[in-house]
């Protein structure tokens, strides 16, 4: 139950887009068309899916208090704290794990992949993914949960990007004034899809 | 009326091009067909189609279907405004009161929305937008009618300018833009339109004992925990008699076994509703009528269903998303009552959810605006099921929220586009799989 509540709770309530306004960037930037979004919004959830759970297991086998003793280095490691590491330790794994991923798509769909262009290598700096690593730092989930966690600000995120990509395929039609189009009105969209999703916050699971 | 025209033709040369208020032009020609039938007639080659509908006749229709609502929302605010008070009042006293408290709304609502529309016009360049009409008329009735004048002002403003001018007027928003309005206010100023229901009520007025504003949803929360509280205190009082059983202990249990019994959840409820501090006030067919406090237009169900049956016959409005919306609201309600176990919101019944708060007023007025609502038929049914799911969410499990029917439009808005682009796909590929399978 608490693994559906966390699930749920990173799709909607949390939601990494509309409550904490991260990864804004390929957010804003790749959203022009509906299958592009898609496929980003998937790699989004497959790095998420990956790197929160292996950061977990960095920060509790290697980084914190004690743990370089328990892995048998003996006792003069009791009292290391290697957290000074966490942020560079998350990057690197986010960027490998990010290669792994940008070789695969390659391989299986050459098409998304030059669609992706270079915002494919910039899922390893996606505000959206180190924030998730450290959120579940933040608020000690287990292994389960960091899970459910990754997969789930994944999926929030995807649901964000495609819903964007769709009311911007629609405003081809609109008559934006000029100076507001592109970014301008993204943001503004932005804002009132944000307003929309506040109807999740505060719901108490 | 021949007077008007020839008033309108001596000016229009002023207004056309090379004329010194060419700038002006698409006022004039605002109020020139607002007033008249336009006169041009499209190219003389290639198929013709005689039709009397514009967006002005479009428009004008769903104000008329309105209308019910608006008249019976004046009514209804100056009898809470009475009963609170437990005055005896005629119905003419009510409709004053009504008149004083709404009309200054409708008219700052439209004042400063058509303002900016015409500031747009000139500036863009593009037809006046009749859309406002509607629009205009919407905001006040979902505004609470205790609301402070500026706060309308602001609302409408923020709703035009960013809701809709910045894409480009009528037709091209994203969000309802009466619902961006009220939402804005929502969030913005939370203390004036959150918490109990709204009557007017000047300050220092006096009410009548017993007095709540307490929402349908809160009273039925009351009465489920207890409710609740009632079964622990009989089967205490079992165990008491089963460990002691002398007379007194039996019978104390016998009569908390009464209380418990008499008390099955959803009779309960029900009850509950029905005895708040008016007698009757939250009654089934009296929160169907709509004589409960609430927003201006919002309370009556019944006129609702008038307006739904103008849009419908007119064409004007889809019936597939005001139907689904409510049978989404329906089943899901009935699907949480099923499984309330320890949440005392999810007691309601599931037809009472049909008539509290907005939730026909969104259904009919609101979710089938047909700029922000989903476009394809299949879309509509989808769309039209989500909301009502959402909004029974919203209100089971964050019932800060009053009027989540309002904030469920909202995000299904935020998806329709989404929504409509799948249909499409999964057409386009049973279509593809038809002509390829041949």
């Amino acid at each position: 139950m608490e693994l559906i509540n966390i699930g749920i709770k990173s799709i909607f309530i949390e939601n990494m887009i509309f409550a904490y306004f991260l990864g804004m960037c390929s957010f804003l930037a790749v959203s022009k068309k509906v299958s592009t979004a898609i496929g980003l919004g998937s790699a989004v959830v497959f790095v998420n899916g990956i790197t929160v759970p292996v950061n977990w297991l960095i920060q509790e086998k290697l980084l914190t208090t004690g743990a370089l003793a328990k892995l048998g280095l003996g006792s003069a490691f009791e009292n290391v704290n290697l957290e000074f590491l966490q942020f560079i330790m998350f990057i690197c794994t986010i960027a490998a794990i990010v290669q792994l991923v940008e070789m695969v798509i390659e391989k299986v769909s050459p098409a998304l992949y030059s669609n992706l262009g270079i915002f494919l290598p910039l899922i390893a700096v996606n505000c959206a993914i180190l924030g998730s690593s450290l959120f579940m730092v933040q608020r000690t989930y287990t292994l389960a949960e960091a899970t459910v966690f990754g997969v789930g600000s994944g999926v929030g995120w995807l649901l964000a990007i495609t819903a964007l990509a769709a009311i911007r395929e629609k405003l081809k039609y609109s008559n934006v004034p000029a100076p507001l189009k592109g970014l301008g009105i993204t943001m503004f969209i932005t804002g009132l899809m944000a307003f929309a999703f506040k109807s999740f916050i505060g719901i108490a699971l | 009326m021949n007077f008007l025209r020839k008033q309108l033709d001596s000016v229009k040369p002023h207004f056309e091009k090379g004329g010194k208020y060419h700038k002006f032009y698409y006022i004039f020609e605002a109020i020139d067909t607002f007033l008249f039938a336009p006169n041009t007639v499209a190219p003389t080659k290639g198929a013709q189609v005689r039709d009397a509908i514009d967006m002005k006749r479009l428009m004008i229709t769903v104000v008329i279907a309105m209308l019910p609502c608006l008249f019976f929302g004046i009514y209804n605010v100056g009898y809470q405004h009475f009963l609170a008070q437990g005055v005896e009042a005629s119905a003419g006293e009510m409709i004053l009161i009504g008149l004083k408290q709404v009309l200054p709304i409708i008219i700052v609502s439209y004042v400063v929305g058509l303002g900016i529309e015409f500031a747009f016009t000139v500036w863009r360049k593009h037809p006046v937008n009749e859309g406002f009409l509607v629009t205009g008329l919407l905001i006040p009735l979902i505004m609470p009618p205790d609301i402070p004048l500026w706060q309308v002002a602001l609302g409408t403003a923020f709703a035009v300018i960013i809701g809709k001018e910045a894409f480009g007027g009528t037709g091209m928003n994203i969000l309802n833009v009466a619902l961006t309005a009220r939402a804005f206010l929502y969030f913005a100023y939370p203390a004036d339109i959150s918490g109990n229901v709204w009557t007017y009520l000047p300050e220092g007025t006096e009410v009548v004992s017993g007095y709540s504003g307490a929402t349908p949803l809160a009273v039925s929360y009351e009465a489920a925990v207890s409710a609740k509280q009632a079964v622990i205190a009989y089967e205490e009082a079992a165990l008491l008699a089963a460990e002691d059983p002398t007379p007194l202990n039996q019978a104390a249990a016998e009569h908390a076994r009464h209380v418990a019994d008499s008390l099955n959840t959803g009779h309960l409820v029900s009850d509950a509703l029905a005895n708040t501090w008016h007698e009757g006030l939250y009654d089934f067919s009296n929160m169907f009528f709509g004589l409960i406090p609430g927003s201006i237009g919002e309370t009556s169900t019944l006129m609702c269903l008038i307006g739904a049956l103008i849009l419908i016959i007119t064409g004007v409005g889809s019936w597939k998303i005001m139907v689904s919306v409510m049978a989404g609201a329906y089943l899901t309600a009935l699907g949480l009552n099923q499984v309330a176990g320890s949440n005392e919101y999810l007691l309601m019944p599931a037809h009472y959810h049909l008539v509290i708060g907005g939730l026909a007023f969104g259904a009919v007025y609101m979710a089938t605006d047909p700029v922000t609502a989903a476009q394809t038929e299949r879309g509509k049914w989808i769309y039209g099921f989500l909301i009502g799911f959402l909004s029974i969410l919203i209100r089971a499990f964050n019932p800060a929220y009053p009027e989540g029917v309002m904030l469920a439009i909202l995000l299904m808005n935020v998806f329709a586009p989404l929504i409509d682009y799948y249909v499409v796909q999964a057409n386009k590929k049973r279509r593809l799989r038809r002509a390829t399978a041949v």
